[in-house]
């Protein structure tokens, strides 16, 4: 089993294709076994809820509610998308819901009262953003103030903030048509296929890359059917989610004609692609991952854990202003309840609920987005049964809880070895 | 006693808050030999390490290096020195694969991205070259492996950088006999290579195998910096144990008082 620290020898005889697919799936059993669930019990979840939801109300199946599902969903997606840079180290953001509420709030002054373009506007939303991540980060960084704390307490001051944006709880319409059509257009049904085909195609092309440079070097590979079967099944995927999205959903197609990608799917396909990006493939992402794994190993290894530290807060903060501003565009207006309530419970739960640990160090991206839809299958199909408000939050916060509890759990396994 | 130490320190001092856990104390490692650090526990040993480090500032004294006065303000400046470091505790983090606790805060990169199969190649052929045959794969997670094997990467992440002073922590502590050999035969080869070694270890055995100098710390001062081969076991126990052993050792005991 020296086979890895002997590069040499795999090069002259490469494992067969059968050999290579049974290693892989062993070395899975033996991961879940250890406790690294991942985002398997999201998915598992996710599946189960959909076929339940599609039988006690087909209409759960439909094209319209399926885009619905997506643009419901974004907002809170972006949130946890941020969240998990601050879970990664073992801290936790309890205001960025309300840090979306203050950027949204920013950007609906700047376009109303100002009167500033579109892209100034998202500016400086996400200017705002980031400087509100600077300050936490510091408070808790530098200062040393429990995270629970400073933003608990931000919590609070962002509330108000919003009151004092919106002169005490006025609301202000969006009508700026750029703002509007992120998360209420779709993308024309060719340019849907084309950004597909741009993805899919992007993804190969990195895959088989990485494959060919590592076969060249002589190092391990995943077996090629594993990374075939990767590529297929993002296209086959893919595919689907574009042929229902770009079938028409409108109700009366005298008035309109509503079909393909909603705008928001691409924007956070792009955040989830860059920050993946980020987390898995640089530096900085990997001291993000050492920081929360071991903050005297990453100190003692020379990374500058506080710099690290404050700029995790900055991703959060500025992802929560994007959270804010697809809330605005939804919305069609910003109020005092924008990023309030439960949009900070569902956030968090999106995060977890997709397997990112509470503990530090374990987590992708890739989690938020998995945990948010189920989030928002659960929020969707529940109202389409018809049940109150109260029972949602009742199921979504018992959910999450499930979550943490099989967080800690794997994490006991994993701690034990 | 010609050569010149590569690494000096003079006076060094370091205090936890009131507790002065450091006295005064003057240590010297010199290329090419392998210096053992003695001492009981909490005698100081693991803290001067970690101030040669520059994970702990010190309140006063010289950090020499090669020769010459040097600053230390971070594990970066030493390592840029080519000083690395096993520590005795929380060095590796657990949920990072060997090949990345191995080249921590100094990845190999191509533009921003990093170059894992770089690294991948130079990780698995430095734990070849300590003929690790325990270790399954470089990319498993170090969570996963026994404390040994933990040991025996932190190890091989030291030898990787090529540093010209190697101090080891305890390196042996949680290792079997096999491999506790292997570990001092590598310290040896490393010293006759030419490269500076300091290793702490409370097993005198070990000590006097591998061992050129001995520096025997006593509640925090330095008692005696000697040539292994002009003192006897037994009076380095007594160094150890009571700062003193005849004419060796500190001035007077009552100096030793905390
Ligand atoms: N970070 C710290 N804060 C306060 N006191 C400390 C700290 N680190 C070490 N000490 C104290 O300094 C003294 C020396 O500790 P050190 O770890 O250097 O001992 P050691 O010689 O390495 O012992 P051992 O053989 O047990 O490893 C001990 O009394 C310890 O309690
Ligand atoms: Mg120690």
């Amino acid at each position: 089993m020296t086979t890895a620290l002997h590069p040499e020898k795999t090069a002259e005889q490469p494992p067969s294709t059968v050999d290579g697919i049974r290693a892989v799936g062993r070395d899975y059993l033996d991961r879940l076994r250890g406790g690294e669930l991942g985002s398997l019990p999201a998915i598992l979840g996710l599946v189960a809820l959909c076929v339940i939801f599609a039988i006690m109300r087909p209409v759960f199946l439909s094209n319209l509610n399926f885009a619905n599902l997506l643009t419901q969903g974004a907002g809170s997606i972006a949130i946890a998308m941020g969240l998990v840079f601050v879970l990664l180290l073992g801290e936790i953001d309890l205001s960025a819901g309300f840090a979306s509420g203050v950027c949204a709030a920013v950007l609906a002054v700047m376009l109303t009262d100002q009167g500033w373009p579109w892209y100034s506007a998202v500016l400086a939303a996400v200017l705002t953003g980031m400087l509100i991540g600077l300050v936490l980060g510091v408070l808790v960084a530098r200062i040393g103030i429990p995270s629970f704390v400073v933003t608990l307490a931000a919590f609070l001051a962002f509330q108000g903030i919003v009151l004092m944006l919106l002169e005490e709880g006025t609301n202000i319409s969006i009508n700026d048509p750029v703002i509007l059509a992120i998360a209420n257009d779709n993308l024309p049904p060719v340019l849907g296929w084309a950004m597909l085909g741009i993805g899919v195609g992007g993804f190969a092309a990195v895959q088989l890359r990485q494959m060919r440079n590592r076969r060249r070097r002589g190092l391990t590979t995943a077996p090629p059917v594993l990374v075939a079967a990767r590529i297929g099944g993002l296209a086959v995927l893919g595919g689907i989610a574009v042929h229902l999205l770009n079938q028409e959903r409108s109700r009366s197609l005298v008035v309109d004609s509503v079909k393909g990608v909603p705008i928001v799917v691409p924007v956070i396909v792009v955040l989830l692609v860059i920050g993946t990006f980020v987390l898995r493939r640089t530096a900085f992402g990997l001291h993000i991952y050492a920081v929360g794994g071991s903050q005297e190993a990453a100190r003692r290894a020379g990374i500058n854990v506080t710099a690290i530290r404050v700029s995790a807060f900055v991703i959060c903060s500025s992802l929560a202003a994007v959270g804010g501003i697809i809330a605005a565009s939804r919305g069609h207006s910003v109020d005092p309840n924008t990023g309030g309530s439960n949009v900070l419970l569902l956030a968090v739960g999106a995060a977890v609920i997709g397997g990112t640990s509470l503990f530090g160090g374990r987590g992708r991206l890739i989690n938020a987005v998995l945990g948010g839809m189920v989030v928002a299958v659960i929020q969707n199909g529940m109202g389409l049964m018809g049940y109150s408000s109260g029972v949602k939050y009742a199921v979504t916060g018992s959910v999450l809880l499930v979550a943490a509890g099989v967080d800690a759990v794997s994490r006991r396994r994993a701690v034990r070895r | 006693m010609t050569v010149t130490p590569i690494l000096e320190l003079r006076g060094i001092d370091k205090s936890f808050g009131p507790v002065q856990v450091l006295h005064d104390v003057a240590f010297s490692a010199y290329p090419g030999e392998v210096t053992a650090l003695v001492g009981d526990n909490g005698a100081g040993k693991s803290t001067l390490v970690k101030c040669i480090g520059g994970i702990h500032s010190f309140d006063a004294g010289e950090y020499r290096f090669e020769g010459r006065r040097v600053q230390v303000n971070g594990p970066r400046d030493a390592a840029a020195l080519g000083v690395e470091i096993v520590y005795q505790d929380l060095a590796l983090c657990d949920n990072l694969d060997i090949v990345q606790n191995m080249f921590l805060g100094r990845e190999k990169r191509r533009g921003p991205i990093l170059d894992e199969a770089t690294m991948e190649e130079m990780a698995a052929r430095t734990l070849a070259g300590l003929s690790v045959r325990t270790v399954k794969s470089v990319r498993q997670q170090v969570s996963h492996l026994s404390g040994g094997q933990r040991q025996t990467v932190a190890i091989a992440k030291a030898v990787l950088w090529n540093g010209k002073v190697v101090i080891l922590d305890e390196p042996t502590a949680a290792l079997g006999v096999a491999q506790t050999a292997q570990v001092l035969e590598l310290v040896r080869r490393l010293a006759d290579n030419g490269l500076t070694v300091v290793l702490i270890s409370h097993n005198l055995n070990d000590v006097f195998a591998v061992s050129d100098r001995i520096a025997a710390l006593y509640l925090g001062r330095m008692a005696a910096q000697v040539r292994t081969t002009d003192v006897t076991q037994s009076q380095v126990v007594e160094l150890i144990t009571s700062g003193r052993s005849g004419d060796l050792g500190l001035a007077t005991t009552n100096g030793a008082t905390p």
